[in-house]
């Protein structure tokens, strides 16, 4: 009971929908089924989940990161550019990649905490900054082939495997990405993260450091941007387009994965399942042969669809506690630093610390 | 600290100057007059189009939702427009009616989806721009319609260097600014903006400002694709993406001091951002700067002027009593003051009050280390 309860929360109702594609989509076409088939659906999807996994970071923590899908673009360039035909060039431009992503990271962050501005602006910033510094550091001609030691990555994998045929790179890749990003879900920064989402005032009070604590978190999407590149340039070549809108795609399955833009709220595995809910999603469109002009509506309806139902659920289940969800006003027991009731009080004393920056909340 | 208490618009107002200077003696080091009535008008020609979209914005913003949906807005409207239209004079009222009346209509859908089925602005507008991204592009392959020569002097027309695309923009802001100063909508926007549970509290009904907001904003967007049309003469699928106006848009309305969590902002302070990022543009035509080098341009400008004033505190509530509240006197003062007045805060509160007398101490230390 409880477990069924658990799949149509918001929290659990992106497995479920997972499921409802995926048979959906074995159903209409039997093939899917084959393990070798399924890897290279996992292969597709790695490099959308791993962006996902780094913008579940910034977005539980309250924050934005749009900056991603240019990271990606601005990556692939420096690999196609960099790499050229050596294959003992693979490694230090790898290392290369990691250190330019953790800059950048740096950069969104210290901007976002110490100047306090709004990171929706600072990775806006960030995102025409990169793309166009890409751009103008190849002259616009975006191309390159990278050596074929750097495309493996992407591309191939262990092969002639017993049952599963095929086992790529990249799902290795996303399964390592995801349990250290469960890891660090587990440890203090992880927990600091979803507190500073909740409610940064209280953090302040118990002593995190937030500033420090924010960045790292633009750093982890940062990170995870590079190795959806790395991933990239192996699967899909280099070219200007490739990492465009994938900070939308990353949001939009985070989102549906039941993480609540704002902050506070969500759980990694879920924001990484979002991610296979739109591709499954994609995939079911192509097989039942809908228009490829009209699967932007599809999936635009479908990603309204499933928030309303989260939202809707999230408010149903909070009715069924009522004993919480109507204290008595006059006796809340613990109210939230903001709570304006309690700054109204005193308004003589308070008319300093109503004059504050609501940017850096 | 004391802190500054500067009104955002005026912030906005220091740094477009700041701009123009450094634009006026940037250009004049090429050789070129950056005052001449031709970069006049391409300064304020640049301001139309992102203006009416970002006064759309501004309303949705100060709503603490976003409009991302608007890029698509204005392709809809420019080929509603244009294939309604169709080379004559005398569609011109209908279509420019029509146009309207379907924005207004996306407007009223993004509005129901926020406040009814309470999903987040960011995920409605970006899901409602898919849908009609997947419109567009199921039934217009490339540019279509005709615009006629009447229509067409819409953009081109000016007075002297101010074109009259310039003149309507900065009327409809005029308007805005009073809806949002002057009558009840525009303050129950502004309750709802900063916190819906206390405006429901107070009394308002949080669902229709908020769907005002969102209708005006894809009416404004509309009038941005109607303007777009009548300057390409045609109507195109692509023209709102290309220019990039859903994020432009938020980037000048931030520009401008209005808050993205909402509550807070100006539409003048709009018009500022708005010119901050046209006379920046202007300049680096003026000056042939390579067009990838000028995103980066953008970029910085943009996290650079919002850096400005985001480092100074943003006045949350206007203050109730008289130009500095009612404390009068210096910091010392209200300090020697601060147990009496937590004395009387317990009486008038009582059980509750005894709590109270930790609060202050919080509050002005806080206030003191920033």
């Amino acid at each position: 009971m409880s477990f069924l309860r658990t799949l149509v929360s918001p929290r659990g109702a992106v497995f479920l929908l997972l499921v409802l594609l995926l048979v959906a989509v074995m159903i209409l076409n039997p093939n899917f089924a084959e393990p070798g088939q399924l890897m290279r659906f996992i292969q597709r999807v790695a490099p959308i989940a791993i962006v996902a996994i780094g913008q579940y970071f910034v977005i539980v923590a309250g924050e934005f990161d749009l900056s991603q899908g240019s990271l990606i673009t601005a990556q692939v360039i420096i690999a196609g550019n960099l790499v050229g035909d050596d294959d003992a060039k693979t490694i230090p431009v790898l290392l290369l990649m990691v250190v330019f992503g953790i800059l950048v990271g740096l950069a969104n962050g210290v901007l976002t905490t110490l100047l306090k501005v709004p990171s929706f602006i600072v990775t806006l910033g960030m995102m025409l900054a990169l793309l166009g510094g890409a751009m103008w550091w190849t002259g616009g001609a975006a191309t390159g082939n990278p050596a074929d030691s750097f495309r493996q990555i992407g591309r191939g994998g262990i092969r002639d495997v017993p049952i599963l045929d095929f086992i790529p790179w990249s799902a290795l890749i996303l399964i390592g990405w995801l349990a250290l990003a469960i890891w660090i879900t587990k440890r203090p920064l992880g927990k600091l993260i979803i507190a500073i989402g909740d409610n940064a005032r209280s953090v302040d009070y118990a002593g995190g450091r937030r500033s420090w604590v924010t960045t790292q978190a633009f750093v982890i999407s940062s990170v995870s941007a590079t190795m959806s590149a790395v991933l990239l340039v192996g699967y899909a070549g280099v070219h200007p387009s490739v990492g465009q809108g994938y900070e939308f795609i990353a949001i939009t399955a985070v989102v549906l994965g039941g993480v609540v833009l704002g902050g506070g709220r969500g759980w990694v595995v879920a924001a990484a399942a979002g991610a296979f809910v739109l591709e499954a999603l994609f995939m079911l469109l192509n097989i039942l042969g809908v228009p490829s002009t009209l699967r932007d509506a599809v999936q635009g309806v479908i990603i309204i669809a499933a928030v309303a139902y989260s939202a809707v659920a999230f408010r149903a289940r909070r009715r069924g506690r009522p004993a919480q969800s109507s204290p008595d006003q006059g006796k809340e027991p613990d109210p939230s630093p903001d709570d304006p009731a309690r700054q109204s009080a005193t308004p003589a004393l308070t008319s300093e610390g109503s004059t504050q920056n609501r940017g850096e909340q | 600290m004391k802190k500054l208490r500067i009104e955002a618009p005026v912030i906005v107002l220091a740094i477009l100057i700041l701009v123009l200077i450094v634009g006026a003696i940037l250009t004049a080091s090429v050789g070129r007059n950056f005052f001449s009535d031709g970069s006049i008008r391409d300064i304020l020609t640049g301001m139309s189009v992102l203006g009416l979209v970002a006064i759309g914005q501004t309303l949705v913003i100060i709503g603490a939702s976003l409009d991302l949906s608007v890029v698509y807005v204005v392709s809809l409207a420019s080929l509603i427009a244009a294939t309604t239209m169709n080379g004559k004079a005398g569609n011109i009222p209908l279509a420019v009616a029509l146009t309207l009346v379907v924005c207004a209509g996306i407007g009223l859908l993004n509005g129901f989806i926020v406040t009814v089925l309470k999903v987040n602005g960011f995920i409605t507008t970006l899901g409602v721009g898919l849908i009609l991204q997947g419109i567009l592009n199921t039934n217009f392959q490339g540019s279509a319609g005709k615009v006629p020569w009447e229509f067409q002097l819409l953009g081109a027309t000016g007075i002297g260097p101010v074109p009259l695309s310039t003149i309507i923009m900065i009327a409809l802001a005029a308007v805005v600014w009073f809806l949002l100063g002057r009558t009840r909508t525009g303050a129950h926007l502004f309750a709802v903006g900063g916190d819906p549970e206390i405006a429901r509290l107070s009394g308002v009904r949080t669902r229709p400002p908020l769907i005002v907001a969102h209708t005006l904003c894809s009416i404004f967007a509309g009038l941005a694709g109607l303007l777009l049309a009548s300057r390409l003469g045609v109507g195109t699928p692509t023209v709102g993406q290309q220019g990039g106006y859903d994020l432009l848009s938020i980037a000048a309305v931030v520009l401008g001091g209005t808050l993205l969590l909402g509550g807070r902002g100006s539409v003048w302070g709009t018009i500022g951002g708005v010119a901050i990022l046209s006379v920046v543009d202007s300049v680096m035509s003026v000056m042939q700067v390579n067009p990838f080098l000028k995103d980066v341009v953008r970029g910085v400008v943009i996290i650079a002027a919002v850096a400005v004033y985001s480092r100074r505190a943003v006045i949350r509530r206007r203050t109730r009593f008289g130009p500095d509240g009612i404390r009068s006197g210096s910091d010392a003062d209200a300090r020697a003051a601060e147990p009496a007045m937590a004395a009387a805060a317990a009486d008038l509160a009582g059980g509750i009050g005894s709590l109270e007398g930790t609060r202050p101490t919080d509050v002005t230390s806080e206030g003191e280390s920033r």
